[in-house]
């Protein structure tokens, strides 16, 4: 038991992206690959995630919209541990996630996350920020590593970037570096917690584009972001949440057009006349 | 006219200059392993300090307290006679180098605290973020620790280190009180001698020039360190 991430050390990108996407590893192809099941989370007295169950499926995108303060980050962070939960469970791949440690740390690289704020090691080039978890926690050799970070920064079109600082990019080209960064452990799933909300906005799109890319090929993502065209166009599942509640699960295209509740409607109403 | 001439006469310092040299060589050798010594303990302190094991935290800041508000005389004294004397923990039987090394702990024990916590106070500058980016690739605390938070932290403070290693190589001057032969120690060796007489003025000017010659090169050096190491966020 070395590797009971449950992926093959030497594996290409191209067999990963089918693996997060195709029901080949093992049997339990069609069992979901995130449950999220009664999971209530407090600070404090604040009730933040009130009973939420929700199921991601392999090579699925689900989009996490709602207003703020409505409990997304906490969900997303909930889900690799950055925040503990207090009750429920969460499955990643069939096992819940250990309280701490090391088997936590390693496991946790299993999913991947994206930030609002980048967060690029700002003491590290940006081919050592995509590199140091593969090396470090992975044990792939230097050498290899530093071959699957240029195929990744070449993937995400910041290739001759590699040897900069992070503060000498743009915040797409550093979004972009942090998606690599993420990209370069092999997550089986992604989370993205508004990853364009801090950026100019000639720069949404680049990395939108690299989202949208990486659902084509069959990432299995949880996206948080009031970005309408990159849900309709990318994601499968929409879920509002509001109040630390999933108030409601809808297709993309039913969600905008026509959603079933009064809430997600008022809501709608308030970012549409923006 | 003749008083004040004679008041600044240079020549008994001269006369044992190779004695006093000896004593800086002996102030420089006791800097320079306590500077790294020191810097290794704060760094374990500060890792001791902000750890998510209730019992580390508690031990590094008992610690820090204790050794914080200690007088260095007293930290030193407890080594040299304390522990060496009389409970004869030696470093070695040679009196020189067993007083040498329990004057290097003793002044690391005393300034690894103050580097813990100008050290602690450079992990406030690095973002949170950055240790839950670091966690969420799969590092352990330790290794986001000592790969991404420190690295910044001292980055950070580089110049608060440079006072602090500027205080302890002043500082090694109590070193005489415990036994280990130092510039202070030749210094008083020769007031006390009835031959040395009115070399006194002299002799304190030449001594400040000696530690200045020491100290205001490590504080450009940690000057220009902190400038060129800055992390540009
Ligand atoms: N570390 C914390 N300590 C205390 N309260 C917190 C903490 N983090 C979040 N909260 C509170 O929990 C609630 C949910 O916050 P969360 O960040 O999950 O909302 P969100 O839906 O992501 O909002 P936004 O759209 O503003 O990002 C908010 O009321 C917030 O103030
Ligand atoms: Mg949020």
């Amino acid at each position: 038991m070395t590797d009971s991430g449950g992926r093959p050390e030497n594996v290409t990108d191209k067999e990963v992206t089918e693996v997060a996407g195709g029901p080949q590893e093992g049997d339990p192809g069609a069992a979901p690959l995130v449950v999220v099941e009664n999971v209530n989370k407090y600070f404090g007295d604040l009730h933040v995630l009130k009973d939420i169950n929700l199921t991601v499926n392999r090579g699925e995108v689900v989009v996490i919209i709602g207003p703020s303060g409505g409990g997304k980050s906490t969900l997303c962070r909930s889900i690799n541990r950055l925040e503990p939960i207090d009750s429920g469970r969460i499955l990643v791949d069939g096992k819940e996630l250990p309280k701490e440690g090391k088997e936590l740390a390693r496991l946790r690289a299993d999913v991947g996350m994206v930030f609002q704020s980048f967060n690029l090691f700002a003491h590290k080039t940006i081919l050592e920020n995509v590199t140091l978890g593969p090396v470090k926690v992975r044990k792939v050799p230097k050498e290899e590593a530093e071959k699957h970070a240029m195929e990744l920064l070449d993937r995400v079109g910041i290739a001759s970037q590699a040897q900069k600082y992070p503060a000498q990019l743009s915040g797409g080209q550093q979004q972009r570096a942090a998606i690599a960064r993420s990209l370069a452990m092999r997550p089986k799933v992604m989370l993205f917690d508004e990853p364009t909300s801090a950026l100019d906005p000639e720069m949404v799109n680049e990395v939108l584009d690299v989202m949208t890319e990486l659902a084509r090929e069959g990432m299995t993502m949880i996206v948080v972001t009031h970005e309408m065209g990159f849900a309709r166009r990318a994601a499968q599942k929409v879920v509002f949440m509001a109040d630390g509640q999933i108030v409601e699960e809808n297709t993309p295209d039913e969600f905008f057009t026509n959603a079933r509740t009064d809430r997600a409607k008022d809501f709608l109403s308030k970012i549409l006349t923006h | 006219m003749s008083q004040l001439s004679e008041l600044f006469d240079f020549g008994p310092f001269f006369d044992n200059f190779d004695l006093i040299l000896e004593g800086f060589w002996a102030t420089v050798r006791l800097s320079a392993a306590s500077a790294v010594l020191s810097l290794v303990i704060g760094t374990v302190l500060v890792s001791f300090r902000v750890s998510p094991v209730p019992v580390l935290r508690a031990v590094g800041a008992a610690y820090v307290n204790v050794l914080r508000n200690t007088p260095l005389t007293l930290v030193l004294l407890m080594c040299a006679l304390g522990l060496n004397d009389t409970l004869a923990l030696k470093f070695s039987d040679d009196p020189g180098t067993t007083y040498y090394w329990w004057a290097v702990t003793g002044l690391s024990a005393y300034t690894g605290a103050f580097v813990c916590e100008a050290l602690r106070s450079g992990i406030n500058t690095v973002p949170l973020g950055q240790a839950e980016a670091a966690r969420s690739i799969g590092l352990t605390f330790f290794q986001s620790l000592r790969m991404i938070i420190l690295p910044q932290a001292f980055r950070a403070v580089i110049a608060p280190l440079g006072s602090i290693l500027i205080a302890m190589i002043k500082n090694t001057t109590v070193a005489a009180a415990a036994s280990y032969a130092e510039t202070a120690t030749v210094m008083k060796d020769l007031l006390d001698l009835p031959t040395f007489n009115s070399g006194a003025i002299p002799l304190f000017i030449g001594v400040a020039i000696g530690f200045m010659l020491l100290t205001l090169p490590t504080g450009f050096f940690f000057g220009w360190l902190a400038k060129r190491m800055a992390v540009a966020r």
